[in-house]
């Protein structure tokens, strides 16, 4: 069930379009902030506060890449793949970051700590190659760089 | 060298706050728009000859004449900023966002007073984290200072903003996608027409205008059109925030008189290509942009100064290809991008992007034939405008077409040597399809 805070949270959201619906998006984003990913449980309670099915929920759930349907590790980084940061090497930091933590694209690490995950284009291309961690971005990132970048997420 | 967009920015990455702000003209003109009716400042923007900052250059005033004006129009009426920024290779409007966040408010309120639009929404991409903190800081700022939610003085027109953050796909940018996004729906195209000007956001007249473009209007507005048309060379009016990126000494961007060339940005702020490389292309203004070579740098980066059979401006924000990185391993990248953001809806971007990313694939990976070369041609064709439902694989087509044309050599020479002449790493890179 939704808490309160939960809520009070959707009913703000709400305020900014002329029906529930128009916060479909904005409500996925904020429940995940708080529970770290949509559950098929948490996709019917939202559903339900929306006045959508289930299903409609759904479908706009799994269209979009920042709204996990799966469950994510305690941190999620996204390692811009698109072509400035491809030229600079971001291959070469998402195999560091593969053999640091264990995880590929698409994987989270087995301590739980970190999900990692392919992104466009960050718009950071004066900084290629850019990782994003949860909210922030880091530029000019090497091999060499990554463990001291993610040992800031515990 | 005036640069009216980006004079104010503070060089050490901070805001700029509503204070700031106000101290050098911002908000000033929102006084007297008594004296200054929505249509004078639609001609005042047509005038100026202020073109459409995201890409698609077209007349920002000729897309404001389609809005259904008056008291007989349907209400409300939305403006919407494009911050959707996902085209690889394009950094501009994060850059004015972090900035200088009000410059964005005030351009909307000024195109939505132009319109009569009574209610804004920002529309950004979800990843632009700080972006959002500074806007949401701004726009309670402009609340609490009467700007926003308060009619402004002797005109009874009052505007409403809102901020919503987007939840990824590149798809977003493309405007009738965007207005089902903000609907709370799947970001799929509509079919055109009707266009947003008419039916839009939730069925209401909608303009939806880049970030970079809005915030030209109030100096539009401020300075006169005649003044913002001597900002630039050419007959396109205003000044341009150029970006490049890749392999070259100084990576960045600069505003500049609009009609700048790419050698003057490439040689002269960005420090021409890094040491030990050499310049063989470049793509204009983000991915969806043919590539120009070593012949086309003279030509002045504007929307009407370069021949389309040479390509388009684009975003204005560059990526350069030098001589340690393979051509093919750069289209495949690109293809590949355009294939996981393919939204799905219509069957040749669907089926078509993913044939062409493996077809590449196969160049690297030394299992091409010439009727590869053949099959590639072929989707330039059958995926150009016309056969499908939006802009997207057209787009993904341009890069591609173009490469053919200035590195066949490199295509052939992959199908003769039975793999990549590079390295091995352009052919570690996984086809996610």
């Amino acid at each position: 069930m939704l808490s309160e805070v939960e809520r009070q949270e959707l009913e703000e959201a709400v305020k900014h379009y002329p029906d529930k619906r128009g916060a479909a998006i904005d409500a996925l984003l904020l429940i995940q902030r708080r529970r770290g990913w949509i559950s098929d449980e948490t996709l019917h309670e939202i559903a339900q506060f929306l006045e959508i099915t289930p299903e409609d929920l759904d479908s706009v759930a799994t269209f979009y890449n920042l709204i996990f349907r799966k469950p994510v590790g305690r941190h999620v980084a996204f390692v811009c793949d698109s072509i400035s940061c491809w030229i600079k090497g971001c291959e070469q930091v998402q195999e560091q970051i593969k053999t640091l933590y264990g995880a590929d694209f698409g994987q989270t690490s087995p301590d739980g700590r970190l999900t990692v995950l392919p992104i466009a284009c960050l718009g950071h291309c004066e900084r290629a190659p850019a990782v994003l961690i949860d909210q922030d971005v880091y530029g000019d990132v090497t091999p060499e760089k990554v463990e001291q970048i993610v040992e800031k997420y515990k | 060298m005036e640069r009216p967009l980006t004079q104010h920015i503070h060089p050490d990455g901070t805001t700029r706050t509503l204070r700031e702000y106000v101290t050098t003209g911002g908000y000033h003109c929102l006084q007297r728009l008594a004296g200054l009716p929505p249509k004078d400042v639609q001609r005042l923007v047509t005038d100026a000859g202020l073109r459409g900052r995201g890409g698609g250059g077209f007349l920002t005033g000729a897309k404001w004449s389609f809005v259904p004006m008056g008291a007989d129009a349907a209400k409300p009426k939305y403006i919407v900023a494009n911050g959707d920024e996902m085209e690889p290779g394009t950094f501009k409007d994060r850059v004015l966002i972090e900035g200088d966040p009000h410059g964005l408010i005030e351009g909307m309120i000024l195109a939505g007073y132009a319109i009569e639009a009574e209610i804004g929404y920002i529309f950004l991409r979800g990843e632009y984290h700080l972006s959002a903190r500074r806007l949401t800081e701004a726009i309670a700022e402009a609340y609490a200072a009467g700007y926003l939610g308060t009619p402004l003085p002797g005109t009874g027109f009052r505007f409403d903003l809102h901020l919503h953050a987007s939840a990824g796909r590149y798809i977003c940018g493309e405007e009738t996608a965007l207005i089902n996004a903000l609907e709370g729906k799947r970001a799929v195209p509509r079919a055109k027409p009707p266009f947003p000007q008419t039916v839009g956001l939730w069925g209401k007249p909608t303009v939806v205008q880049n970030v970079e473009t809005l915030y030209n209007i109030p100096h539009i507005v401020n300075h006169g059109s005649d003044w913002y048309r001597r900002l630039s060379r050419t007959q396109d009016g205003g000044t341009k925030i150029y970006g490049i990126s890749g392999r070259v000494t100084n990576p960045g961007w600069w505003e500049l008189p609009l009609g700048t060339t790419a050698r003057e940005v490439l040689e002269r702020y960005a420090g021409g290509v890094a040491d030990g490389v050499r310049f063989r292309g470049l793509l204009p203004g983000g991915i969806s942009t043919a590539f120009m070579t070593e012949e086309h740098l003279d030509l002045p980066l504007d929307f009407s100064s370069i021949p389309p059979e040479v390509g388009r401006l684009g975003t204005a924000t560059m990526i350069v290809l030098d001589d340690h990185t393979c051509p093919v391993g750069f289209v495949l990248n690109l293809e590949k991008f355009f294939t996981r953001e393919s939204c799905g809806w219509c069957t040749p971007c669907r089926e078509g992007l993913p044939w062409v990313a493996r077809i590449l694939m196969s160049f690297e990976e030394g299992r091409a034939t010439s009727d590869d070369l053949s099959l590639l041609k072929m989707h330039t064709k059958w995926l150009a405008p016309g056969h499908t439902f939006c802009g997207l694989a057209p787009g993904a087509m341009a890069p591609l077409q173009s490469a053919l044309k200035y590195f066949h050599d490199d295509f052939e020479r992959h199908i003769t040597t039975g793999g990549c002449p590079w390295s091995k790493k352009s052919a570690q890179q996984r086809v996610l399809v």
